[in-house]
């Protein structure tokens, strides 16, 4: 299992590297200069070839590279064009209201879609069954931000129960924190609600035509512990591979949410930063997320030891 | 992954397996409760009770916090937060000495002598001295426009002793006081010396001025939020605040700047009184917050800002005067002013090269402009012009809603003439970028860009360099016009009102004929804030000393 860690983390390097060239490139040659944006819409020539200069942006593409890369070795992702602050700091700055979002969006999605998905499955086609697939449908099909201007309208203009936005660190007190996830969770876990339900119910189907299944009902066993004693734990390899690619799903929905809901985090600094040409924090966030993607699906298969004790790596 | 069929399955592997697993959630799930409990018992609380905190949305994100690297409009309201001025401009348009205590004009009109006020210090504790200021007023006008103008007459600054100095001109300029208090970008702050000496294109890292706000740096979310506290040691003047001129006396202890990008959230924001201030709305949210009663909708700003159309002179064909004229005959500044605005009630055709309202605003030479939509002329002007069908390349951006209404109407309008007209729609910084660009249109260049200047930034031939034909010195779009160049100096040669409106109406006629832009309208994003707060100071910069919140 060690072997084979080493070597998952391995792959992660070469795919960081391939990464960080592809987007390096991409960036070199996407429209927009940052020395226009920082001078302003009452510039001149003169004015963007000083800035130009200074920030080492008329250099050729393989010595600004190769001094990024250079950086990069030494843990050096290096400095906003903007705000003059080092990336880790603003990727620092950010990281804690991405990571509660995320994280109580994951957590709330399987809460919410594993029961809605089982419970499928054991009705499969019953009203119930086609009930959760048309909330399935529905998630999948509406925005995130249409759904988040539905819930702020509701619960924080109208009832006035949680705020529109913003975000309260956890040291300013749990609840405070709490309150203001609710809403983007709420936003942002729907999509993934809707993955996982139908992922699931599909997994439960599956198993539950299975020989043991019906050896486990043969014997007396309740149709509660039949279905997650059973037959959850072995339907849930799938889930936790679709939970691990929706990683994805999830980093881009959280730019939205972030928007819409006015949260900190680096989703919206990502945003920022692409709209101004902030080459240094585009190159460092889009680094930490494939890392982040490909360390959240490593996980994933070494999770699956824990629901099926035969696999080995 | 492989599966290892030979490991046996049994219960009491499984059972075994199971309590690990059990022990490992339960431990971790006893930590995470302890955290809580442990942050919730702890929970810090940012501020003192009884603090009156101003939460406002400004109209863009604060991300550089050099007012002299930058001419943009949230830096240079930054700069008003925690810098001051030696002089500033009043509602009257008059010059008003601000850290100045006294001055004085030498009848030669040569020496200027300054003498700060008592009591100046910086937020490090320094005092304020003539060095702070020489030192300042030498970067500034490196990069400001204006400043560079009085550059070129200037002999010396000189410190005479701490609290005062002299400015020696090599030959008499007017406009030297109104340089000092020019009111937007780039706005002469004084900041300390050892500040001041960074080099003219390279950003400052310490934001420290003598301003009547300090910023709160650590607390400096980029992209989301700026905090500010009151300047307990500033000391204001004593008359009334009058633009940036006059005492500005901090009615809170602590202004928060939230940037939230998104404009329904920041009007459900205001609505829940989650806020107190929204700087610019766009229009078409007026209506939802009319409605409510504890939201004040105002139009604080009584200069407005100044709609544009820029040619590119560099490409056909618009680089032929008569092309350039044919718009004049054809654009319809109401159009822009409802595609602007929203509502004819936030916005007003100017049919005037320098702000309307502003002393040398005039209609002189405004005909082609002002009179009866005449599309016939335009077609005439275009048939002479020998126009063969050359692609005109609008290029525009979606995510500014301002730029992109004008590009869309301008091009609905050239279509109408007969002309050939692709839209190229992008975001804001392709399009600032793009419009360096002096190729032709096929190979990335541009014909038209629209933007728009706030009023104080074209009130007068000195600030106003849209007007300016200096041709590769000039602004994007890169004019030639030697007349409007000796007409602008004869501007600055004037030494009395009558004489400056003379001149000034002398360079408008000309741009009208040249036409290095078209002004397309002027209109007012109108400001929105709680009822709980009074005293904001009406004024084309938004300032926020005087705000009170009950």
């Amino acid at each position: 299992m060690i072997a084979y860690i080493v070597r998952r983390l391995f792959s992660t390097v070469i795919v960081m590297a391939v990464v960080a060239f592809v987007v390096f490139s991409l960036l070199y040659l996407t429209p927009g200069d940052p020395a226009a944006v920082i001078a302003g819409d009452i510039a001149t020539d003169e004015d963007i070839r000083l800035i130009h200069a200074r920030l080492g942006l008329d250099e050729p593409f393989l010595v600004q590279f190769g001094r990024w890369l250079w950086a990069l070795a030494h843990g050096d992702l290096g400095t906003s064009i903007f705000t003059n602050l080092p990336v880790t700091q603003l990727i620092a700055q950010r990281i804690e209201p991405t990571v509660a979002l995320t994280v109580c969006t994951l957590v709330v999605s399987i809460l919410v879609a594993v029961p809605l998905g089982v419970v499928a499955a054991a009705k499969a086609g019953t009203w119930l069954d086609r009930a959760v697939m048309s909330f399935s449908v529905v998630g999948f099909s509406v925005p995130v931000f249409v759904f988040a201007y539905i819930l702020i309208l509701t619960f924080s203009v109208q009832l006035d129960w949680l705020p529109v936005q913003g975000y309260r660190n956890f040291r300013d007190g749990a609840w405070e924190w709490l309150r203001h996830l609710i809403l983007p969770s709420i936003a942002l876990g729907t999509v993934y609600v809707a993955l996982i339900a139908r992922m699931t119910r599909a997994s439960m189907l599956d198993v539950l035509a299975q020989d043991y299944i019906r050896t486990a009902e043969a014997k007396g066993l309740a149709p509660g512990q039949v279905l997650i004693g059973h037959a959850l734990k072995n339907a849930a390899i799938p889930v936790m591979t679709i939970i691990g690619m929706g990683v994805a799903l999830l980093i881009s929905g959280a730019i939205v949410t972030e928007t819409v809901f006015a949260l900190p985090g680096v989703g919206r600094l990502t945003v920022d930063a692409i709209l101004r040409r902030d080459y240094p924090v585009i190159q460092g966030v889009i680094l930490i997320f494939s890392a982040v993607y490909v360390l959240v699906n490593l996980l994933v298969d070494l999770s699956y030891v824990l629901f099926d004790p035969r696999i080995r790596y | 992954m492989s599966v290892d069929a030979a490991v046996p399955k049994t219960i009491s592997r499984g059972d075994f397996a199971m309590n690990q697993r059990s022990i490992l959630l339960r431990s971790i799930s006893a930590a995470i409760f302890a955290a809580s409990m442990a942050a919730a018992l702890n929970a810090s609380v940012a501020l003192a009770q009884g603090q009156k905190v101003l939460k406002f949305i400004p109209q863009a994100d604060l991300r550089i916090l050099d007012p002299i690297t930058t001419t943009a409009y949230i830096t240079r309201n930054h700069g008003y937060m925690i810098y001051d001025t030696l002089f500033a401009t009043d509602a009257k348009f008059q010059v008003q000495p601000q850290m100045v205590d006294k001055y004085e004009i030498s009848k030669d009109q040569l020496t200027y002598t300054f003498t700060l006020r008592d009591g100046l210090k910086f937020h490090d504790g320094a005092p304020v001295r003539s060095a702070d200021c020489i030192a300042s007023i030498d970067r500034w006008s490196k990069r400001d426009a204006l400043g560079q103008k009085m550059a070129e007459v200037t002999e010396s600054w000189q410190a005479v002793n701490d609290k005062t100095f002299t400015l020696k001109l090599k030959k008499p300029f007017p406009l030297a006081l109104e340089a000092l208090a020019k009111p937007s970008s780039n706005v002469p702050f004084i900041m300390p010396e050892r500040i001041a000496k960074t080099d003219a294109s390279a950003n400052i890292t310490e934001p420290i001025g003598s301003g009547p706000f300090k910023f709160v740096k650590e607390e400096w979310v980029p992209g989301s939020k700026v905090v500010y506290v009151k300047n307990n040691d500033y000391v204001p003047r004593k008359e009334a605040p009058s633009w940036a001129a006059g005492g500005k006396v901090v009615k809170v202890d602590r202004v928060e700047w939230i940037y939230i990008p998104d404009s329904a959230t920041a009007a459900a924001a205001i609505n829940a009184g989650e806020v107190d201030w929204w700087e610019q709305m766009p229009p078409d949210l007026i209506p939802v917050l009319a409605k409510n009663k504890s939201i004040k909708v105002e139009n604080i700003d009584p200069l407005g800002s100044m709609g544009l159309l820029r040619f590119n002179f560099m490409n056909p064909p618009f680089n032929n005067q008569k092309m350039r004229q044919a718009v004049l005959y054809a654009l319809d500044q109401n159009d822009y002013v409802l595609g602007i605005a929203g509502d004819a009630k936030n916005g007003h055709p100017c049919y005037s090269y320098f702000t309307c309202g502003t002393p040398l605003a005039s209609e002189v030479g405004a005909e082609p402009l002002k009179g009866k939509r005449d599309f016939e002329k335009a077609k005439q002007l275009i048939k002479e012009a020998g126009y063969k069908g050359e692609k005109i390349v609008i290029i525009s951006a979606t995510d500014q809603p301002i730029v992109h209404s004008q590009s869309l109407l301008t091009a609905e309008m050239l279509r109408k003439l007969g002309l050939n007209v692709e839209l190229q729609a992008g975001d804001w910084g392709t399009l600032i970028t793009r419009r360096t660009s002096k190729e032709p249109v096929d190979k990335g260049g541009w014909s038209i860009f629209h933007t728009w200047l706030v009023g104080p930034d074209v009130t007068s031939p000195a600030v106003n360099f849209a007007v300016r034909g200096s041709g590769q010195k000039a602004w994007f779009g890169w004019p030639e016009d030697a007349k409007i160049e000796e007409l602008r100096d004869a501007w600055f040669a004037a030494t009395d009102p009558a004489g400056s409106k003379k001149a000034a109406d002398a360079v408008q006629v000309r741009a009208f004929e040249f036409v290095p832009y078209v002004p397309t309208a002027q209109f007012i994003l109108p400001t929105a804030y709680r009822t709980n707060l009074s005293g904001v100071i009406i004024a084309p910069i938004t300032l926020m000393w005087n705000v009170e919140k009950k």
